[in-house]
Parts: structure tokens; sequence; C-alpha cells
């Protein structure tokens, strides 16, 4: 006890430094993804048929394959393969590839709950919109975009907290997020050597923050749940 | 002179020609009803006058003004699209109320997007706005709705939601108001209150063209019937001769339909 009240300390700092970073990579790439994913909606909606066959393809690969691989490539292909250096050396080289890893997959999942939103309006909503003189813009501002945002809600927040806990994923290219601030004292780090709390304290961490989603989430839904499409 | 007048609308989907030749013209103030079976091509002739179509061939002609000549691409631009269609206005048989907007604003709404290409919406903004809003809380309680103007299209029944998009139709003042099946959706103790509506509309000299299946109604209240059928007009003329004393084969099989069913 004595002993654990001494690391406890030690550890949470530690810890902490650990999940800014993570909370960088999460607010990165939700900052990224979140327009993106709407590029790539339209791309994949587009009528100009080879763009969004294309653009499909694109999702589609994203998704099929797993994010951890997508982290390696990007973080390794450019050096070895290429032999040139795109991300830079450190711990800034390695966030910028994590962040561009996070950001494409991201994007992707997004683009498809987007498309779903977009297009579970009824053809009929911008049909009354263009019968009433609206231009396209506007039937889409006023109103497809709250009706779009109501429905995705729910899918979107899903996939929100699973980018808080994907975080994680980019410990495989050694990013000093969370995990790997719990992971080094199972060997040895500030004086404290073989001790595997800290690696499980961390859930804590993503516990809380999911916790804090879920209730804005709630938030968001609650205040769209006035109307009913 | 004619408000309007349709000169061989010609409409094809792929190899299906859903409509042919379809002439006709009205008068402003005249309530020209449309009827026909299912599938005969009346939404797609509305749709056409909204230009939610474009008629392969034919012309449309609004106060002497051609809105539409499929042999003559200057009056097929995109961007005066938009403009042309506020002559006609559209009632949906499925309403499309805006969900996320009280039934006021679905009245206002779009006069509130139109009024911002005003040259003079700056300076003016909340006159505007305030006339926007008086207009349409007159609209509102013209269709019976007085108390109902804060509610949203879900608290709403069908009726009130039909003469909620009846009001929103109204208050871009239409040249002529386009009802497709007005009451098709609705139970049949509502019909009543948006036919009576309807009604009102004609005695304030609205030109209207109606797609319905009420055959007493459209009697009632038309001063010409269309009959249509697999994408022609069959017959068309002065309802009265129309709906009781119809004079080709396919009129009177359809009526008889009607007939026994009111009978039943
Ligand atoms: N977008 C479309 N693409 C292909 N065919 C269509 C399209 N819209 C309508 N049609 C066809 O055109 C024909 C006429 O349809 P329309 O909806 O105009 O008939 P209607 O007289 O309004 O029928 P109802 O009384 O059932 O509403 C039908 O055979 C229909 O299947
Ligand atoms: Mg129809």
């Amino acid at each position: 006890m004595q002993l654990f009240l001494e690391q406890f300390p030690i550890v949470v700092r530690s810890l902490n430094v650990g999940f800014m970073q993570t909370l960088k990579l999460f607010c990165v790439t939700l900052i990224g993804a979140l327009p993106l994913g709407l590029v790539i909606a339209f791309g994949s909606m587009s009528k100009v048929k080879p763009l969004s066959i294309f653009t499909r393809i694109i999702v589609w690969i994203v998704r099929g394959s797993p994010l951890m691989i997508q982290l390696l490539i990007i973080f390794y292909f450019p050096g070895i393969v290429l032999h040139k250096t795109v991300w830079g050396g450190g711990e800034a080289g390695r966030f910028a590839a994590a962040s561009t890893a996070f950001i494409i997959n991201y994007a992707c999942y997004f683009s498809e709950i987007y498309r779903g939103g977009i297009q579970s309006v009824p053809v009929g909503q911008e049909e009354a919109g263009l019968v009433l003189g609206m231009t396209k813009p506007q039937i889409f501002f006023h109103v497809k975009l709250s009706q779009v945002i109501k429905r995705i809600v729910p899918p979107m927040s899903n996939e929100i907290i699973t980018l808080v806990k994907d975080t994680s994923l980019a410990r495989i290219i050694a990013l000093q997020e969370i995990i790997w601030a719990g992971q080094a004292f199972m060997k040895s780090s500030q004086g404290i050597s073989g001790a595997i709390w800290p690696l499980f304290f961390t859930g804590v961490y993503y516990l809380a923050c999911n916790g804090l989603l879920t209730l804005l989430f709630g938030w968001v839904e609650r205040k769209l749940g006035y109307y009913k499409v | 002179m004619s408000i309007l007048e349709v000169q061989n609308i010609q409409k094809s989907f792929g190899s299906i020609e859903v409509l042919r030749d379809i002439s006709f013209s009205m008068k402003k103030g005249q309530v020209v009803s449309i009827i026909g079976s299912s599938g005969s091509g009346k939404t797609t002739l509305l749709r056409c006058l909204n230009f939610l179509e474009r008629p392969d061939g034919g012309r449309i002609v609004v106060n002497g003004e051609t809105l539409f000549d499929a042999a003559d691409p200057a009056t097929q631009r995109e961007r005066e699209v938009r403009r042309k269609r506020l002559r006609f206005g559209l009632v949906f048989q499925s309403f499309n109320l805006f969900p996320q907007y009280t039934a006021l604003k679905n009245v206002m709404l779009a006069c509130e997007l139109l009024a911002r290409e005003r040259p003079d919406y700056r300076a003016n903004r909340r006159a505007i706005q305030a006339q926007i809003e008086a207009e349409a809380r007159t609209l509102l309680d013209k269709v019976g709705l007085a108390n109902r103007m804060q509610n949203y299209p879900w608290q709403l029944s069908g009726g009130q939601q039909q003469r909620v998009a009846i009001a929103r139709a109204l208050a871009l003042k239409p040249d002529i108001l386009c009802f497709d099946e007005p009451t098709s959706a609705l139970d049949p103790e509502l019909t009543g209150e948006v036919l009576r509506v309807i009604r009102s509309l004609k005695s304030d000299d609205r030109t209207m063209i109606i797609v319905t299946h009420e055959m007493a109604f459209a009697r009632d209240v038309s001063d010409h019937i269309i009959f249509m059928d697999g994408g022609v007009i069959v017959e068309q003329g002065n309802p009265y001769n129309i709906i009781n004393n119809p004079r080709e084969e396919r009129t009177i099989q359809f009526l008889s339909r009607y007939q026994t069913q009111q009978e039943s």
C-alpha cells in the first residue's frame, strides 16, 4: 500500500503526458476527418461516374483493411521503399504520420455515414424546396442539413467513441500516447519497474473521455429531438 | 387572353411515352380538374408545368410569355428555371412539409430566402421580415390554422399538414396553383377540411389545376375537366358534361368505377 501511494503520483503525471498526446491525436483526426469525409461523401455521390467509382473503391479499401496496417504503411513506406524522409524524425514525425493515417481512415468511415444521412432525406423535401423557388444550396443548408445531422448523430457518436479507443493503435509506431506511457512502467521507468497496474489504469482515462462524449452526444440528440423525420 | 396555354406537351421516360400531345388552355380565375386512372400521366403533367421534369416536346405559355419551348433552347436555360417555377405552385400528395420548422416557419421560409435577393433587403430587413410574417399568419388563418402556427408538422393531423402546405404554396403568390391528389394520403374523415379550403380559394378567383379522384368535388369546383388515359387527353369540357354525360367509351368506363363505388 505504501508503495502504491508512492508510485501513484509519478504514474499519473506520466499518464497525463501520454493522454495529452492521445487527445491531440483524437482532436486532429476529428478536425481533419469531419470535413474530408463530407468531400468524400459528395465524391461518392457524384454524377460523374469515374469520380464516384474511384471514390467508392478508395473507401472500400480503407474500410476493408485494418487501421493498424494503414498506420504501418503510411509510416514506413516512404522511408523504406522510396528512401525519402517524409515524416521527419522523432515524436513529431510519428504524430504527423499517425494523424495522416487516422484522418484518411476516419474520413472514409464518416463519408459513408454522411452519404447514408444525405440519401435518407426523402426526395420530396428537395422537390418541395425547388417548387418554392429555392436554390440547391439553399435547399441543402435550410432544408436538408438539419435532417441529415439528426439522422447521423447516433452513428457518428458510435464512430467517434471508437476513435477514442482506436488512438491506442498509434502505439504500434511508438507514438508516445497513453498506452505507451503506461507500458513503460512494466519494464522500468522513473524508478518504477515491473508494475502492470499503470497499464490497466489507462482504462480509466478512456472511460472518462467516452463518458463525457456520451453525455455530449446525448445532449445533441435531445436538442434535435423536438421534431421527427 | 389565356393565363396558361399548354401546347403539344410530350414526355418519355426511356422508351415509355408517358405524355403524348397534351394541349389545353385556361383563363385567369378558372379551375381545371384532371381526372384519369393510375399511370395515365397526371402527376407527370403537373411536374412538367413546375419544371421538375423537362418535356421532350411542346410549349408552355403563361400570360403570353413562353416559359418553355422544346424547340427553342433559349427558353431552357437552367438559371432561369427558378424564376419561371415561381409562376406555378405545387401542393404534393404527401405534403412534403419541412419537419424541423413550425407551421409558420414552413410558410415563411421560401419568402425569406427570396427576400434576401431584394436590393433593399439589408436596409429594410426588419420591415420585410415583419411583412413576410404577417402575410404568413394571414394565410394560416385563412386555411383555419390560426391556433396551430407554432406546431411542428408531426404534431399536426394529415389534413392540417396539407392545409399548411397549401398556405406555403400560396405565400409565393403563384399565378397558377397545382394540386396533385391533395386528399389521397388522408383518412376519409379528413378530406373534407382540405376540399373546403380549396373551394374557398376558388371563390377568391385563384387559378388552379387540380388532379383528383374526388369526382363529385371535381364536378362542383371546376370550370373545366380533363380526362386523361394512357398519356393522352381523351375528353375535355364542361364538368357536368364530362361527369354526367361522357361521350368517349374510355371515360364512361372510368367513371362507372366511381359510380359503383359511390353506390356501394
Ligand atoms: N421518373 C420516372 N421514370 C420512369 N417512369 C416514370 C417516372 N415517373 C413516372 N413514370 C411512369 O409514367 C407513367 C405515368 O405516371 P404518373 O405518375 O404521371 O401517373 P398518374 O396519372 O399520376 O398516376 P396516379 O394516379 O397513380 O398518381 C407511369 O407508367 C409511371 O410508371
Ligand atoms: Mg399521380
